[in-house]
């Protein structure tokens, strides 16, 4: 960019009235950071950067903070800080004073932390001499303050796989207080999570669209047992996380190609994937031995992250329209998650790419024995005729159990996050033991992540994130309090997300408006 | 699964494709190719519902079905369950008890009159249904379809209910609202019952006698 185009970037930013005064420190870090040359890279990555077959999330120029961090909160509740200048926690109210306080020092890519902790695990020890009226009363103050503390979507925390009164009540006050923030994961082990706290959950996404339910004992086999879900379905370590998120789009790989499916996999895929890792790498590098971000954070200082738990993550999109081109070249013209063929071809791109990724060896990737983590990225708000991660096409999703059988053999290839949205009809609010068995045999089948939308309520669900419907029509306005709603209506306008194919549950009756 | 052909033709129907014995939408299927079509997607499953049109216009059918299932290690925990109008033979409900789980019963109008000019039949067979399925242990519940100014007359509803129960006054009763969703006319006229509709409905249900009473909340 041209200093004068700065210049003038800087004094729109500065002007726009649809902006909150924290929206417009954040967009102007941005442009500053912009304003310095990336780490450096060969000409064929910049190529396929400039030609977005890979894409670095505009994730900025000069990294200085891990895209993904998962404080140990819970050190800080033991130890207290230094930094912060905080004693241990001894009771529930300096438990929550000092997570709150915590956040405010917690550096992300958004501005706001990605992860809150696992209050149920957190705050039990604090919570067992306090009654359930007060408890009740101090977190629906707590939960009030981390959505207008941290407007911001992508703000995650975890509950589960065990039942217990701080998980009961959590998933009340998502009922009551419908925010967007906090995003919410629970956690599903088939022998320790109880039908009834699914069920509880269950209800709660009719009401507001959380939580997101994941599977327990993989995520454990994959990331042990401190891992947790932040942001958009980013499943990582604890006390760790990463350090970045590269994507590549299979869709253009495939354009970029020429040949059939046997050569992609063979020479076309590991090429760019061969590119991907070197513009990872340079960013790595940059964030460990140039901004140092590991030698001087106070979290790191003080236990609450480290270095030797951090990866990085490999994420990949388009998988339905790569499947369907590579299927053309053989003159086959089946659509993905309709079409056996199809459905093959995309299984041997998913297999072939966790093969190539689980080579790859990066630096600082201890977290994960030195390789990166594959990842199904689920989409950015500027994404156009490209379908995210290993999703159906929006608005071409067949019926539920085929949907679930066609997307469930590639969950097991993404240890740091895999995601379908399913979009239930609201007559499932009349059966929603049947949202648990399919929760269950979900996960039985392999599905790592299993996430529905009521097509009722005020929530649409965005990417991976929530965004409340009477919002969007105020982004171009008069502004909104939460960042990742202006993502949201960038995402309505260009992929249709509000015509996601709804499911119905209860049956699978054609439309029945006959003699009409 | 809904099977194709039904020997009512309820005004209300908010299914008529499904009452001719024929219909584009549906497909000819042996009872192996719909057990297949089970087992791929038992894992997502904890039972099967046979609904329709009327499930029990193909006793034969089903009795193989739910017998097949049931001997299928793989498939014999879902559970097998009959959503119907009561009108058939009560010899099919003794043939289909031994392998049926439980069966959801339609009271479409318990006055007789009314109930021949809303069906097309008579009510007799659908009340001896109840009797016999209770006996059997195989009422799970009954769903009674309620139209404003058609047949929620309070003391029509009274009689329903002090029959009911003579049943059983712990016997399931279900309150579904009519939508004109999917009708033809004229019911696509009729209006729809509000919550405060429903909930009087309930009052005098319970009133008269059903303690078991569970209100279904209208569509938005």
């Amino acid at each position: 960019m041209q200093f004068a185009e700065l210049t003038s970037v800087i004094r729109n930013t500065i002007e726009d009235p649809s902006l909150t005064y924290r929206q417009r420190i954040q967009a102007l870090a941005g442009l500053a950071e912009n304003a310095l040359e990336p780490p450096a890279m060969s000409d064929e990555v910049a190529v396929a950067l400039d030609k977005r077959i890979i894409c670095d999330m505009y994730e900025g120029n000069a990294p200085y903070r891990p895209r993904y961090l998962l404080p140990d909160y819970e050190k800080l509740l033991a130890n207290g800080s230094a930094f912060l200048e905080l004693p241990p926690a001894d009771a529930l109210d300096t438990a929550l004073a000092h997570l709150l306080i915590a956040y405010t020092s917690t550096p992300s890519i958004t501005g706001y932390p990605v992860y809150l902790g696992d209050f149920d695990k957190l705050l039990a020890r604090f919570a067992v001499d306090v009654d359930d009226a007060d408890l009740y009363r101090r977190m629906r103050l707590f939960w009030i303050s981390l959505d207008r503390m941290f407007p911001d979507a992508f703000t995650h925390t975890n509950l589960g796989p065990d039942d217990s009164r701080l998980a009961r009540l959590v998933l009340r006050l998502e009922r009551e207080l419908k925010q967007v923030v906090p995003n919410l994961s629970l956690h599903v082990d088939p022998e320790r999570t109880p039908d009834d706290l699914i069920l509880d959950a269950v209800k709660t996404v009719f009401e507001c669209g959380q939580p997101h339910f994941v599977n327990e004992p993989m995520m454990v086999a994959d990331l042990g047992p401190r891992y947790a879900a932040v942001s958009c379905y980013n499943s990582l370590p604890v006390g760790g996380g990463s350090h970045t998120l590269v994507r590549l789009n299979l869709r253009e790989a495939v354009l970029a190609h020429d040949g059939d499916a046997e050569l992609f996999l063979a020479v076309t895929l590991p090429h760019y994937v061969e590119l991907t890792a070197e513009l990872m790498s340079g960013r790595i590098r940059h964030l460990v031995e140039e901004s140092k971000f590991y030698d001087h954070h106070w979290l790191v200082a003080e236990g609450l992250l480290s270095l030797d738990r951090f990866s990085a993550m490999f994420g990949v999109f388009g998988l339905a329209e790569a499947s369907e081109l590579l299927e053309e070249r053989s003159g086959r013209f089946g659509k993905y998650g309709h079409d056996d063929s199809t459905d093959a071809t995309a299984y041997r791109i998913t297999a072939r790419l966790a093969e190539l990724v689980a080579a790859l060896d990066l630096p600082y990737c201890a977290g994960n024995g030195g390789h990166p983590f594959l990842h199904s990225q689920s989409g950015i708000d500027t994404d156009e005729g490209v379908t995210a991660g290993t999703r159906i096409p929006i608005g071409t999703e067949p019926a539920l159990h085929r949907h679930l059988r066609t997307v469930a053999p590639h969950h097991k290839f993404f240890a740091a996050g895999v995601s379908d949205i399913l979009h239930f009809d609201e007559t499932v609010e009349r059966n929603p033991s049947a949202v648990v068995d399919i929760i269950r045999g979900a996960f039985a089948q392999g599905m790592r992540d299993f996430t529905f939308n009521l097509d009722s309520n005020d929530f649409i669900r965005v990417t991976g994130y929530l965004v409340r419907k009477s919002d969007l029509a105020k982004v171009a306005v008069e502004g909104v309090r939460h960042s990742s709603t202006v993502l949201g209506a960038g995402s309505v306008a260009r992929s249709h997300i509000t015509d996601r194919a709804v499911k119905r549950v209860v049956s699978l009756e054609s439309s029945p408006r006959v003699g009409r | 699964m809904f099977l194709q052909g039904c020997n009512f033709d309820c005004r209300a129907c908010h299914n008529p494709h499904t009452i001719t014995s024929e219909s584009v939408h549906a497909r000819s299927l042996s009872v192996a190719e719909l057990i297949a079509e089970i087992r791929s997607n038992a894992p997502f499953l904890s039972g099967i519902t046979v609904s329709g049109g009327e499930a029990t216009q193909q006793p034969e059918f089903l009795c193989e079905l739910f017998r097949c299932l049931k001997a299928d290690p793989e498939l014999a925990h879902l559970t097998c369950f009959i959503d119907s109008n009561g009108a058939t033979d009560t010899a099919v409900w003794h043939e289909l008890a031994a392998m049926t789980d439980g069966v959801m019963l339609d009271l479409k109008v318990f006055d007789p009159d009314l109930h021949l000019e809303l069906t097309g039949q008579r009510v007799d067979a659908v009340l001896e249904s109840i009797k016999t399925l209770s006996a059997l242990g195989l009422l799970y519940e009954v769903r009674l379809l309620l139209v404003p100014g058609i047949n929620d007359d309070p003391a029509l509803l009274r009689r329903t209910a002090q029959w009911l129960a003579t049943i059983s006054a712990n016997l399931r009763v279900v309150l579904n609202p009519f939508r004109t969703h999917g009708v033809r006319s004229p019911a696509d006229t009729w209006a729809e019952p509000t919550t405060t509709n429903l909930q009087m409905y309930a009052d005098v249900l319970r009133s008269s006698g059903l303690d078991n009473v569970h209100v279904v909340k209208p569509l938005a």
